[in-house]
């Protein structure tokens, strides 16, 4: 399988990614490529022109300021993954860089294309809402800021407008009083997740003050789980609270609306999800140090 | 469709080539410049049989087109050694009974020599984690990951100059 024919240019700047951009406005973004180049080489994706944005040495790099890390969209899984600092601050997010495919992907698939695609099965949109990140879109008219909470709408579906690049993303430290895990059930050849749970939880000694728990995989898109955060808040790490609060993981969610392919049924998905949900917690639990299985 | 000159160094030698935007760096390095280490196999990047080293680090070469790889090292399974003797990764395969086929091996191998460049002591799991990229329909991967425990200590005791 090889792509279709296609024009491809590269820009050194984010300047010149726009200029091409206008230049060729039926052109798609490449930079790591692991998204796009294998819907190309399938067939799936026909693209005439493709601006590859891989070397900007602007969109590189993790910078660790005063309680927010910043991640240049450019940055790939596993210099995230790699990032003892960020593993420290936002376990969640660095979790679920490690969980990325496999050790080939995470030296090529970077942050930014996986979050403006937004593959249903991806491991970063979860881990992004959960860590309360702030992505930062730019376009023509400079730059704005869109929460993690409010950039992910469907299929393959974001808040990235046409002519719009995502240029880094921003996340607050958790303190020292919080932590985070993410889990996933991967699909077996291509690791991508067929559920996946990043949970990032506030405590007071052993007691849950608040949690941000999302899921990708089981909808078209990562969608938060208001009912384990409710269900966690305010209870002592437990077992048995990790498994009351899981059960109602697919509370909120429309059951004919999850997904379900040849690789699990929607059904099987919702059993997924309460079972990774407890292990998300679980799993934050262990991690924070305040309790053990 | 644009063309594009490239210059990949593989395994130590530069070579100029031009390719077509669409070409592939498994094709470019298998087709162009003749190194049939890596594989093809899968066309969905799922398998790692075309595992190489590209500016030490492993990544799929069928996900990879060639033109984002100009001006990069490339390491291919046939840089390990000269030639004449086995990399410790190679003999430890090969005593250890780690492939059957071959088809998935110089992935395989490509792979393990970054795991043991970044964890020189890997337990099994570690070992099977850090393969996850690379499918075997051979051998069922016990041998394989006897083999690289085997190459580790190989390669462990090389560095401390031990027997």
């Amino acid at each position: 399988m090889f792509p279709g024919e296609f024009d491809y240019y590269a820009a050194d700047s984010v300047a010149e990614a726009f200029d091409l951009l206008d230049d060729h406005p039926e052109a798609e973004l490449i930079a790591g490529g692991h998204s796009l180049l294998p819907t190309m080489k399938s067939g799936l994706a026909n693209p005439d022109a493709l601006v590859d944005i891989s070397r900007i040495d602007d969109l590189q790099g993790i910078d660790h300021g005063d309680g927010v890390t910043t991640i240049g969209a450019g940055t790939n899984y596993a210099a995230i993954a790699d990032d003892d600092t960020l593993w420290e601050n936002v376990p969640v997010f660095a979790e679920a860089a490690s969980e990325v495919g496999d050790v080939q992907v995470r030296n090529r698939g970077t942050i930014g294309g996986n979050l403006a695609h937004s593959d249903p099965a991806s491991d970063l949109p979860a881990a992004a809402i959960a860590a309360d990140a702030t992505i930062v879109v730019q376009g023509a008219d400079g730059e704005r800021e869109v929460s993690a909470d409010d950039f992910f709408f469907g299929m393959y579906m974001t808040d990235v407008q046409e002519g719009e690049l995502l240029t880094r993303v921003e996340f607050p430290h958790q303190g020292a009083d919080a932590t985070g895990a993410y889990v996933k059930k991967p699909s077996p050849a291509s690791g991508y997740a067929m559920v996946g749970v990043a949970a990032a939880l506030e405590l007071d000694g052993d007691t849950v003050e608040s949690a941000r728990v999302a899921a990708n995989g089981v909808m078209d898109h990562a969608v938060r789980l208001d009912p384990v955060e409710e269900a966690i808040a305010g209870e002592t790490l437990s077992e048995d609270a990790f498994e009351d609060a899981a059960a109602d993981a697919a509370a909120d969610l429309d059951e004919a609306m999850m997904m379900d392919d040849i690789q699990a049924s929607s059904e099987f998905r919702a059993q997924l999800l309460s079972v990774y949900a407890q292990r998300a917690l679980e799993s934050a639990a262990e991690r924070s140090g305040a309790w053990s299985a | 469709m644009t063309e594009h000159d490239i210059t990949l160094t593989v395994n130590g030698t530069d070579h100029d080539l031009t390719v077509d935007a669409r070409t592939l760096l498994v094709h470019a390095l298998r087709d162009e410049l003749g190194y049939t280490g890596p594989n093809v196999g899968c066309e969905s990047t799922m398998c790692g049989a075309c595992t190489v080293h590209l500016d030490d680090r492993a990544v799929k070469s069928c996900t990879v087109l060639a033109v984002q790889a100009d001006g990069a090292d490339i390491t291919t399974i046939e840089g390990l050694t000269d030639g004449s003797t086995l990399h410790p990764i190679q003999e430890s395969f090969r005593e250890e009974h780690g492939l059957q086929c071959g088809y998935c091996t110089p992935g395989m191998i490509m792979t393990t020599k970054q795991l043991l460049a970044d964890n020189p002591d890997p337990d099994r799991e570690e070992i099977r984690e850090a393969l996850e990229g690379n499918i075997c329909r051979c051998t069922g991967y016990q041998n394989i990951v006897n083999a690289v425990e085997t190459a580790s200590s190989k390669m462990g005791a090389a560095a401390e100059g031990g027997d």
